[in-house]
Order: C-alpha cells, then structure tokens, then sequence
C-alpha cells in the first residue's frame, strides 16, 4: 500500500503495512524478483504448451481424446507404439529367425536357444511364477516344473501344447480330466486299502485288498504298475513324488473328493512367440524330455 | 495496480465475488468436458455391467479397502504394458461407480487379473496369500470363506448404480438373487436366464469350491472378469476421430 500517511521503518527505509503485532511491525517488502520472473517465465511457458501438446477440452469433442491436438502431434498411444517397436527392433535380429525355425532347430542354434530361455524367464516371472513358484519349484497343487514327472507330457512341443490351452480351462481345446470322487462309492475301509497299495508302489511291499481294488478301480488311468496315463493327465503313482500329499490320509482325501487343479490357456494372454519362449524356458528347467 | 489488493481483501462482498468467479473458471474447464462424457470413453465391445454377484464382489473389494494396495489401470507405458497387458480402456470402467483404478501399487495391478489364475489359487490366496506366494505381505481375508455374501438385496445396489447411468435392466433387477445364487453355483437351472441377461461369456461356477454362496464367490466372480470384457482383439485407438459413435 502506498498511502502517503503509511509509516516508514526508520531502520530499513522500507514501507510498513500497518500491521503491528506487539510492537513488531510487518515490512512491505515486494515479492523477491528472481521470483517474480520465475512465475512469468512458467505462464509463458504454459501458453507454449498449450499450443504445442494436447490440452485444451474442447466442446466438439474433435482430437485426441476430446480436446486440442497440439501442433507437436504427440499422444500417449504414440510414444507407447514407438518405445514398442524400439524392443521389437531389437529383437529382430531373433525373433524372424526364432519365428521360422522349429524347435529342434531352435535347440540346435546356441544363440536362439539363449535367447528363447532369455525371454522365456522373465515372460515366466510375469506370468506363471505365482502359481509355480519363482524358481519353478512348485507348491501342493501347482506342479514342480524341474523335476522330470509330468502329468501331460515334458517334451518341448506337449509344454508348448499345455501353456497354450491350459487345463480344465474355458479354452475351447483345454486338456480336459477328472478322476470320478470315490467316497460314495467305495467305503472307508475299501479307500484305505488302496492307499496302502498306492503307497507300497515306492514302499514296503502290500499283500491285501487293495491290489484288486486298485486293478479294477484305478488302474485304467494310472495303469497297473500305477505309472499313470499322460493321454488323460493321470498322475505317475510310482514315483515318490506327489501332487497333493504323500501320507496316507492325503491319498485318501484325494481317493474321497479328488482336487482337479486348473491352469489357465495363456493363448489369448501371450502372443504365439512368448508362449514358445515359455516352453523352451519349461523345458530346459530340468526335467524335459525328447 | 499490485497494491491494489486490499481493496478486495477489505471488502467482504467484493471478496466474495470475486472469489466466485475465480473458481467458476477452475471449475468450468474441468466439467464442461465431462457434459460430452461420450468423447472420452471410447468404443469398444463386450463392456457390460456386473452380474449381481460380480457387483456384490465389488462391493467387498472397496468394503475392504483392496484399492488401498491394488489399482486397477494400466497405463500406456511400455513396461506396463509388457507386465500386465493392454493398456486400460476408459470403457472398461464405465460402470464402475466409483472406479477402481487407484494410485497405489503396493501389490500388483489388478485391471487384468480375471482368467489369469485359477479359482483354487485365488481361495488359497485370499485365505492365506503366503500359502502360494511365500514373499507376499498382503494379509490373509479368510473370514470371507465362511460369511455368506451380501446378495438378498444387491437388486437395490442395482438400481442405486442405474440412477447413475448403469443400463440395468428391470429384468435384471428383478432377478439379481436368483442369478447371484445361479451363477455361484452353476445349478443349471437359471443358467440360460443368466446367459440371456448377461452373454455367454459370463463365468458360472461354483468359484470357492464350498457349496454355499460366500463372499469369497463373489470377491472371485468379480476378480475373474476383471479385463476380460472388452474385446481388445477388435479395438484400434484412433487418436482423431472415433468412428461408431
């Protein structure tokens, strides 16, 4: 304020703005001038922006999502197509090759091979580690992926074929099973015996009920010698290891009201090349076979 | 003219107009563009609003806060995009009321999770998310297996959302239960009126694996179609002009 009656701070020389708070008195400094510029420079700034970005809404609702275009041409959808095609160029020098070759081909090429186990881990950390665990171990339920017992199949093209359909999914070719629950139609006693047959497939010999039981029940899927049946994704019973337990309540359970897992296609999630990346990946964890 | 200011600050009325016109501006640029809603959602197919138990899902999910730790938007950005997939569509979340798409991503983005894992593993999540991702520190939501989900009257959730312009149907209203008990358990019965209400792609089946209609159904109906609706397979952004409207 400059009313000419406004008092002057006889230290500073500078106005003071009548404001008096217990004897102190507020100085009518003006606002620093490295400030000032700073703030006109922004609004200047701000007008170039406006005319070079999108920003403005608009009332026709013409441009890029309903407001003014910008003279630069720049959108977001843009910038995303560009940083993409910036990857996909440096893929390139594989990915045609990748794309064409088969997978024994691939096999047989050292550098396509690191390349696909290259794309194949992270593409398997985004999307398969929740349920296999990150290192492909597993957990109850969701299969070990490097050990060599596989429910469908371990060569490359089965892993390729399971990823892309999944199990019991709504993919229209998803592997489909489903072992029948047994606990209404056999007895308590009757599932016990053939958990303890089951069981002496890796331990101490059984001589009992269960064998026949077994044979006329079982067998058909998980084959006499309980070494499963990959064609319906008949778990190998003869091996120690184990899907949903390996005590013998754990197998009587399964006998009773058998878990079915599911596992997702992922062939309409991850284009063709990432689901082959994924199989090598699978493949190479430890268990693959020819 | 800069000391000029205590002549409003003086002036109580003054002040107050001018205050006024000084938010009108504000206040003008940001919902003017919102009387043409239709220009920022774009087209795109399949987008339907939620079965009823998918609504009661959605119901427990901001009941329990998930958008504290989960958005729900994935940006075009590269890296966005390689994780999660397509970017998110505003169509995707026009029936959302209120969107979900949040600004915290303690956990990973939810906006395309639905068909990404199977219902066992969201039950063993949602129990106890440590059983299947040891590193996880979101915390277990067992209660939901046991408490029945809050379907008796999701026909009235139903018509507060068609007030704010969710295209319920009377049809649909009138049998929310019937189809939020249909769909949690795929009885068969009420399969066809389901699939006539909400289109053949809606999941039916019992999703907690406990015959009883929980809120974990619901959460898990409504966590299985997140992403899965729009047909992005079809959709071309088309930053100048977007036909179909």
């Amino acid at each position: 304020m400059s009313d000419k009656n406004m008092e002057k701070d006889a230290i500073t020389g500078v106005e003071t703005t009548g404001h008096e708070w217990d004897g102190i008195k507020e100085l009518n400094n003006p606002a620093p001038r490295w400030w000032l510029i700073v703030l006109l420079i922004s609004i200047i700034w701000a007008v170039g922006y406006w005319v070079v970005y999108p920003a403005w809404p608009t009332l026709s609702g013409d441009g890029e999502r309903g407001g003014t275009k910008g003279s630069y041409g720049w959108t977001q959808y843009q910038q995303l197509k560009e940083s993409q095609a910036e990857i996909v160029a440096r893929k390139a020098a594989y990915l045609d090759r990748f794309n064409n070759a088969d997978f024994d081909q691939i096999k047989a090429d050292p550098e396509l091979y690191a390349f696909a186990v290259a794309g194949g881990t992270s593409a398997f950390k985004d999307n398969c580690a929740t349920c296999h665990g990150t290192g492909g171990s597993g957990s109850a339920g969701y299969p070990n992926l490097l050990d060599d017992d596989w429910l469908w199949g371990g060569d490359v093209d089965t892993i390729h074929e399971t990823i892309r359909v999944g199990v019991r999914f709504t993919h229209d070719e998803s592997r489909i099973s489903e072992m029948p629950a047994f606990g209404g139609m056999l007895s308590e006693d009757e599932i016990g015996h053939i958990a303890d047959y089951v069981l002496s497939f890796t331990g101490e010999a059984y001589d009992g009920p269960g064998k026949a039981l077994y044979e006329d029940q079982c067998a058909a899927c998980h084959a006499d010698n309980g070494t499963g049946g990959r064609d319906f994704g008949a778990p190998n019973l003869a091996d120690a290891i184990w899907f949903y337990g390996n005590s013998k309540g754990d197998i009587m359970s399964q006998i009773r009201r058998p878990k079915h897992g599911v596992m997702p296609a992922w062939e309409h999630r991850l284009d063709e090349s990432t689901i082959r990346q994924l199989a090598i990946y699978v493949h190479s964890l430890g268990g693959g076979e020819n | 003219m800069l000391n000029k200011h205590s002549v409003l600050e003086k002036n109580s009325i003054l002040m107050l107009i001018f205050t006024v016109i000084t938010i009108s501006i504000g206040g003008i640029i940001e919902i003017v563009p919102l009387f043409r809603m239709e220009t920022t959602i774009e087209p795109v197919k399949g987008v339907r609003p939620y079965t009823p138990l998918e609504l009661a899902g959605y119901n427990i999910y901001l009941r329990e806060g998930c958008y504290n730790c989960h958005s729900q938007q994935i940006r075009p950005l590269r890296d966005e995009v390689e994780r999660y997939g397509h970017y998110s569509l505003a169509a995707e979340s026009m029936y959302d009321h209120p969107f979900q798409w949040g600004s915290k991503r303690t956990g990973p983005d939810l906006a395309r999770v639905g068909g990404k894992y199977s219902d066992l593993w969201h039950v063993q999540h949602m129990v106890r998310p440590q059983d299947v991702v040891p590193e996880s520190i979101m915390p277990g939501y067992a209660h939901m297996a046991n408490r029945g989900a809050d379907i008796q009257n999701i026909g009235k959730d139903m018509e507060a959302l068609r007030m704010v312009g969710v295209p319920y149907t009377d049809e649909q209203i009138a049998n929310a239960y019937r189809d939020a008990i249909t769909q949690a358990t795929n009885d068969g019965e009420g399969l066809d009126g389901l699939i006539e209400r909400y289109g053949d792609k809606v999941n039916a089946r019992d999703f907690d694996g406990n015959s009883n209609t929980t809120e974990l159904d619901a959460l898990i109906a409504y966590l299985q179609v997140l992403g899965t609706m729009a047909e992005l397979k079809d959709y071309q952004h088309d930053g100048e002009k977007r036909s179909g409207q």
